[in-house]
């Protein structure tokens, strides 16, 4: 009787935000689908035993009826046996299929033998590896277990000597090379005493596109080599987290796209079609940090998993008020206005006129957050340097104007984006004004007193954490992508809890956008805690329970949590983003006084959310 | 920037705290140019606030303004430090465009950075008209005497050969970096200062706007910003 009143309870709470037009309701329907879900999922030995079948049977085609069958109701029809079934890692190998996994390569190899050119890519990379250091050596990692040896930020690994074993034990290497084979980055160790290893990455590389082929992975006992070729640049991930292949591969792309961010793709293709074997790393010089700030934030913050932006939470009316005095401070070709404090943002205005049916994309503002983050020589005064948007532009340089406004602390930062490289003058003037605006509001010491919020503002006992991503409402509003997360409070205040949460939500994440089998919901009871993850078309969510919570328990928490977003949506993100145009009307724009115009006719776009 | 800023009535300006005699203050361009790691934002940053902290490497350019109280003269620098590294070079052109000062940096332990500073003086003297800029070749990290690649004898003749001023200065230590700024300040007001035009004069502009708190003129500015 008490269940029932829950899922009463719960269908109506999924109603709010899933209107009847959802196309599978049932799907969504969380309590449905929860109580078909079995309590005790993926144990570990089961996990394996299943692997080793599916890795035999590896039906490259038989991917495509996996595919089509994955948009009906999945998780809803299948019993819980089968949702914990794991997904066939090697459907992303299109070309090869070095299904080489957990102590089965061997007979995987075995299995695949038929196919003599994937036989030997396996082999290869198995060898090539092995000798360099990069693979297994048989001996059992902790590693695999959680990051708890995760490297403290910043530090500087470029003396790090690469025979020694702790330079393998690290979790997740990044190389970056050239076609040519040269390296251009290595996350730990000097590019130089890696050179004969990027030299056979390369090797493996050519060696698969000689047959018309592209090499996308290699799988070994303990790591997941994953490879992406991006115009004449090839990186590298050698990763024993536990982390998805394709996570693995976005990380990837967020490297190429911090080079792309200082070169542009265009003047990197140049180089290298008129010097095939350019040392890239004399344009790199000085960079390395803040790859390497990027690899770390990577690690550390779910903003790139999820692909949104951690916006800080700010009263609606403070977030309007700053919103319109960047509206104010204008120049022609001024096109961004970007405000962040604390490292996360606080409100974004862009340009009208320029760029009507654009935004920017989350990418590009984790790569403008890194290199704010990375760089402590913005400290030291007012900074005026090209940036490349890679997902705005890849080609086009943007002049990026950056500035702290309240020294000594520098926690609250002005960033101001103009297509014209001799605007400085005119962009600082901006900022004066903004600085002074802020001033008479008092905003900065109102922005000083604006924080993360604790989970426990949800008012759900036994909810730990969680992180809920809603997603854009197309033919609307053109939102960025935005998410909202509780600080990471105990259990999970040390560093290597915190990274053990990471892992698990990457793992539920990693599940829930596995491509051959995606899942809609994932209720996961793991040995210190329980996750719930679910997707619906208006939001995904991750939750983490304490590890006694019932389903029941966590149907009602969900409930409650949503509702709690819902009233806090307009504190937890920027609902608005507020555009300007560059043709300043005095008349109009000295007389708005406070927020007048936006807080009121916002409606439409709230329900939608 | 100086036609863009909305003109004030000269007389307006003059309650400035900092302006309280009438001294003309004339603005002064100045550009860092060298290696990367030679020392440029610590340079600029002893300038600036006598501190020294190890920093990251520059991204694009900073830019930084001090001020340097002469007998009958306030210059104020606007001190633009590049990034040394060699992809922001396209870009450099854009800083040391105009500037009156230009402070070739080198480290004194590392001699490929002296061959780059006579690099960039090359690239200097393909852009400016001579007169408009004082040189200076700057010899940092003076306080790696053990390590030292570059004797001060051939910085010197190099100086004295291309007419530049010199000195070795230890941004570390701050050895000679006031000194240099000094004695900077008073060889481009000795010869760009006087020369008709040579340096502009630099208004106050938070001033613009306290002005206009109280007029609240539309007409005045182009780019009024209400508070």
């Amino acid at each position: 009787m008490e269940r029932d009143n829950h899922q009463e309870g719960e269908a109506q709470g999924v109603k709010i935000c899933d209107p009847p037009s959802e196309s599978n309701p049932a799907a969504d329907t969380l309590a449905t689908s929860l109580s078909l879900l079995g309590n005790h999922m993926f144990p570990d030995s089961v996990e394996r035993n299943e692997r080793l079948g599916v890795n035999r049977e590896v039906p490259a085609d038989s991917l495509l009826s996996d595919v089509t069958a994955e948009e009906s109701s999945l998780d809803a029809e299948t019993p819980s046996n089968q949702i914990m079934k794991p997904e066939t890692e090697c459907q992303d190998n299109v070309s090869t299929q070095p299904a080489a996994d957990r102590g089965t390569e061997d007979s995987a190899i075995d299995n695949d033998q038929s196919n003599s050119e994937e036989f030997v890519v396996t082999m290869l990379a198995k060898a090539k590896l092995e000798e360099q250091g990069l693979g297994v050596k048989g001996r059992s990692s902790p590693l695999l277990e959680a990051g708890n040896q995760e490297s403290p930020a910043f530090m500087s690994h470029r003396d790090e000597d690469v025979t020694a074993d702790s330079w393998r034990a690290h979790r997740k290497h990044v190389f970056v090379l050239s076609e040519a084979g040269k390296p251009i980055y290595s996350r730990y160790g000097s590019e130089e005493a890696l050179s004969s290893t990027m030299g056979v990455m390369m090797a493996l590389v050519s060696f698969v596109q000689s047959g018309d082929n592209i090499i996308r992975s290699v799988y070994s006992e303990e790591h997941t080599v994953v490879f992406l070729q991006k115009g004449p640049l090839v990186l590298v991930c050698v990763s024993s987290s536990r982390q998805s292949e394709q996570q693995l591969r976005a990380e990837l792309l967020y490297v190429y796209y911090q080079i792309i961010s200082m070169l542009t793709q265009a003047s990197i293709s140049r180089i290298f079609e008129h010097k095939k074997n350019y040392d890239l790393r004399r344009l790199l010089a000085g960079s390395e940090k803040i790859l390497d700030g990027l690899l770390n934030m990577v690690d550390s913050d779910p903003s790139f998993l999820l692909a949104a932006v951690h916006c800080l939470p700010l009263a609606s009316s403070l977030r309007d008020s700053l919103s319109q005095i960047l509206q104010k401070a204008i120049t022609p070709n001024l096109v961004f206005s970007i405000l962040i404090a604390k490292n996360q943002l606080l409100t974004i205005v862009q340009e009208k006129t320029v760029i009507e049916d654009t935004r920017l994309e989350p990418t590009d503002i984790h790569l403008l957050l890194n290199l704010i983050g990375a760089s402590s020589a913005f400290q030291a005064g007012e900074i005026w340097t090209p940036i490349c948007l890679p997902l705005f532009n890849p080609d086009c340089y943007f002049y990026a104007y950056i500035s702290y406004l309240d020294p000594p602390e520098c926690t609250v930062c002005l960033l101001l984006l103009s297509t014209d490289k001799e605007a400085f003058y005119a962009v600082a003037d901006c900022k004066r004004k903004i600085e002074e605006a802020m001033v008479a509001q008092n905003s900065l010491s109102l922005i000083a007193k604006a924080q993360s919020y604790s989970v426990s503002q949800v008012g759900v006992s036994d909810l730990r954490h969680f992180m809920y991503k809603p997603f854009d409402v197309p033919d609307n509003y053109r939102q960025l992508t935005q998410f909202t997360s509780p600080e990471m409070e105990a259990p999970y205040s040390s560093e290597e809890e915190k990274m053990r949460l990471l892992d698990l939500y990457r793992y539920m994440h990693s599940r829930i956008h596995s491509t051959s089998r995606p899942l809609k919901l994932i209720y996961h009871v793991a040995e210190r805690e329980t996750l719930l993850a679910w997707v619906t078309s208006k939001f995904e969510l991750y939750t983490c329970f304490s590890p006694l919570v019932t389903k029941a328990c966590a149907i009602t928490a969900i409930t409650k949590l949503l509702r709690w977003i819902k009233k806090e949506e307009d504190r937890l993100f920027i609902r608005y983003p507020p555009k300007y145009s560059t043709t300043p009307n005095p008349s109009k724009s000295s007389r708005g006084g406070k927020s007048d115009q936006q807080d009121s006719t916002d409606n439409g776009f709230l329900s939608l959310l | 920037m100086g036609e863009s800023l909305p003109r004030v009535p000269r007389g307006s300006q003059h309650p400035s705290n900092t302006l309280s005699r009438p001294v003309q203050t004339l603005r002064v361009k100045m550009v860092l140019l060298g290696s990367s790691g030679v020392g440029k934002s610590s340079l600029a940053l002893r300038f600036g606030k006598d501190q020294f902290k190890s920093s990251s490497p520059t991204v694009g350019c900073a830019y930084l303004t001090q001020v340097v109280h002469l007998n009958d003269v306030t210059l104020r620098f606007e001190i633009w430090d590049t990034a040394g590294q060699e992809k922001y070079h396209s870009v450099t052109p854009l800083y040391y465009r105009g500037a009156h000062a230009a402070l070739l940096v080198y480290d004194i332990s590392k001699k490929e950075t002296f061959i780059r500073a006579q690099v960039w003086l090359k690239e200097l003297e393909r852009h400016y008209v001579p007169g408009s800029t004082v040189i200076w070749l700057v010899g940092n990290k003076g306080d790696l005497t053990e390590d030292r690649q570059v004797s001060a004898q051939e910085a010197q003749s190099l100086a004295n050969e291309k007419g530049l001023s010199f000195t070795e200065t230890s941004a570390l230590s701050g050895d000679q970096v006031t000194e240099l700024l000094q004695a900077l300040a008073h060889r481009v007001y000795e010869c760009i200062g006087a020369q008709q035009g040579g340096l502009s004069e630099w208004r106050e502009p938070s001033l613009v706007t306290l002005h206009h708190k109280d007029t609240s003129n539309p007409l005045a500015s182009c780019c009024k910003v209400g508070p």
